[in-house]
């Protein structure tokens, strides 16, 4: 393996101008629709008192769960000392900064009082998972930040390793507690388990690696650099290995709720007959997020296929996106058990309605906007890739 | 007459102003100081709690319930909210016993908990537990995150969905924040009962201290048998039901 060199990007062509004008757009968009929620107040959205967190809120938490696992790639080089992926890190980092900020300014956004943001930053109660979530956050900037700093300037690069380990350690802990917001709320049937946290967990690490494959391959196709098949074949493999450890605490998580009478209500309304949240369940999450991006990584047509991988993580960030939108809002549409034993006819219950507007997903995807121009001016700012990724640059065993 | 150049112009008025300004905080905290402290402080020695006796309470007395809370509160008249993000403090609820098919109607409010999740969740320490029992929301501090409402077994709290106008001006509502019952705070430290308890002439809301064994409640509560909603919680509720 020869020495890695790391090199801004140009950023003079017109494609990443076309870029960042598109990337702009949708921020633009956001920012109006925030605008026009905030102006009018959340009656204007498709929010109610019954489903209080909606597409804004499947949006921030799929971007802050994607944004721990998107670290990973840095994490396996440093924590786990596999060579080859540590050529990655710095954009690995990136990656992970990026997608945090932008789900955090979706999260932001959708409060009823963002104006308010300061009373966050400065009053905590401890008890609330949410103000952990604060203080986690936070922490996540200022780790990765310096790690980046580790990374990049040569005379610190002997404590990457150590500040590695408290990333890699933090950002389970971060990821534990995104999960653990929906671990405890005891009465609601569908959120009530601590499997949850783990879940959040193993999500990230799938989430987080599609991102970072097409931000990786993007990048390297649009700057005419060499990327090659070492490094995004072992990525495509690992990719494979996280979508399936989802779909195991998917069926973990559903088996064991269905065993569980009190939660059977619920189940049978996500896995049997929930409309709308049964149908993104099994086509959106489980068919087009998780065995049709199997299939593309694993069989022998379409292995090894730069365009296959890319519709694979393409898929795989839909079906993420599905699987928070069936957690937070179905988990919310299906009524909470007031009275057991009792049937409720009049004054609460049924299946609460929610129809997304299009302001709420304007700003969704405003984030995933901001995520994506931080990117592409910071590799321009700093030399965070690697000018070739070319098989005898990058891999450690690789026989020329 | 020296002329006034402008470092002096500066040095003077800098001077002044810091001058005046402790002496004027200096003021201030004394008068705040000499203010009478409250009569009645709020203690943990009280718990205010209410018990709704189901078999005594009449559908039209759920209504006049109803009523009394928004009039004193003034929720209720959200003219763009639809549906599930109208406002509703206090609301009717009829359950059927599956087993046996009786019917019972009922009240269903903030319940008060002792163990409130909304006040665990919440992040800024907005959704607080006074000392009496009473868990009420700090309007300033509500940064609209709506955590409680995920976390509330009851269904009991709302978001203000739209801007609001002729507001009362001892419940002050904002737009973007959380609300709920207050067990009427306002009027109990003046001595009086809840609007929704003094709607209904007969016994079949009782409010008062459940501590004080003087109290109506706290003997009733004694003899009958109760239940808290969701009683299997732990969140030892200070709304009490009799008859479900």
């Amino acid at each position: 393996m020869s020495i890695i060199r790391y090199e801004q990007t140009q950023g003079k062509s017109l494609g990443f101008y076309a870029l960042i004008a598109g990337l702009g757009a949708f921020i633009l968009a956001a920012l109006a629709g925030v605008y026009y929620m905030e102006h009018n107040g959340h009656h204007v959205t498709g929010m109610s008192n019954r489903i209080v967190w909606g597409l804004p809120h499947v949006f921030a938490l799929f971007l802050i769960v994607a944004a721990s696992g998107a670290l990973n790639v840095a994490s396996i080089a440093s924590v786990f000392q596999k060579k080859i992926y540590k050529p990655l890190s710095r954009l690995s980092g990136l990656v992970a900064l990026a997608l945090l900020a932008g789900g955090l300014m979706v999260l932001v956004l959708d409060l009823g009082r963002p104006d308010r943001l300061i009373v966050a930053m400065t009053e905590y109660n401890f008890n609330s998972i949410f103000a952990w979530n604060i203080i986690l956050y936070n922490g996540f900037f200022a780790i990765v930040a310096v790690y980046l700093w580790m990374m990049f300037e040569r005379r610190m690069n002997k404590y990457s390793r150590t500040v590695g380990v408290a990333a890699f350690t933090w950002r389970l802990i971060l990821t534990t507690g995104t999960g653990s917001i929906f671990g405890f709320l005891v009465a609601r049937q569908a959120y009530d388990a601590v499997m949850m946290a783990p879940m959040f967990v193993i999500m990230s690490f799938a989430f987080g690696l599609a991102f970072f494959i097409l931000i990786l391959m993007a990048s390297y196709k649009w700057t005419e650099r060499q990327l090659g098949d070492a490094i995004v074949n072992r990525l495509s493999n690992l990719l494979g290995v996280f979508v399936a450890a989802v779909l195991y605490f998917v069926a973990v998580y559903h088996v064991g709720n269905l065993y569980l009478v009190e939660n059977s209500g619920v189940e049978n309304f996500i896995l049997v007959d929930g409309g709308i949240y049964t149908q993104l369940f099994w086509y959106g999450q489980i068919i087009l997020g998780s065995l049709v991006p199997l299939a593309l990584l694993y069989s022998p047509a379409t292995r090894g296929n730069r365009t296959m991988l890319g519709l694979a993580s393409v898929l795989i960030i839909v079906g993420g996106l599905v699987q928070l939108y069936v957690i937070i809002i179905g988990g919310q549409a299906y009524p909470m058990e007031l009275f057991p034993g009792k049937e409720i006819l009049e004054g609460y219950g049924g299946i609460a309605a929610y129809t997304p507007t299009l302001a709420e997903l304007m700003l969704g995807l405003g984030g995933i906007a901001v995520s994506l121009i931080a990117v592409t001016y910071l590799v321009k700012f700093l030399p965070f890739l690697p000018e070739s990724l070319a098989d005898d640059v990058a891999d450690p065993h690789h026989k020329g | 007459m020296k002329e006034l150049n402008r470092r002096d112009f500066i040095k003077t008025t800098t001077a002044t102003t810091a001058g005046v300004a402790t002496i004027a905080s200096g003021i201030t905290l004394t008068t705040y100081a000499a203010l009478p402290k409250e009569s009645n402080p709020v203690t943990n020695e009280k718990r205010w709690g209410m018990l709704i006796d189901t078999n005594k309470l009449t559908e039209s007395n759920i209504d006049d319930m109803v009523n009394a809370c928004q009039e004193e509160h003034g929720w209720g008249n959200e003219t763009h909210s639809t549906g599930d993000q109208q406002a509703g403090w206090i609301k009717k609820i009829k359950v059927k016993d599956k087993a046996t098919e009786r019917i019972s109607n009922l009240a269903l409010m903030c319940q008060h908990c002792e163990e409130p999740p909304c006040v665990d969740v919440c992040p800024t320490n907005a959704s607080m537990k006074r000392e009496d029992g009473i868990v009420l929301v700090d309007k300033h501090l509500c940064i609209g995150c709506r955590y409680c409402m995920m976390a509330c077994p009851y269904d009991a709290r709302s978001f203000v969905h739209e801007s609001l106008t002729n507001q009362k001006t001892h419940m002050p509502r904002g737009k973007g924040t959380v609300e709920a019952c207050t067990m009427c705070v306002h009027k109990v430290d003046k001595g009086e009962a809840p609007a929704c308890v003094a709607s209904v002439s007969s016994d079949a809301v009782i409010f008062g201290d459940l501590y004080d064994p003087t109290s109506k409640i706290n003997q009733t509560l004694k003899k009958v048998q109760s239940t808290q909603i969701r009683a299997d919680l732990n969140l030892n509720t200070g709304v009490r039901y009799s008859g479900i």
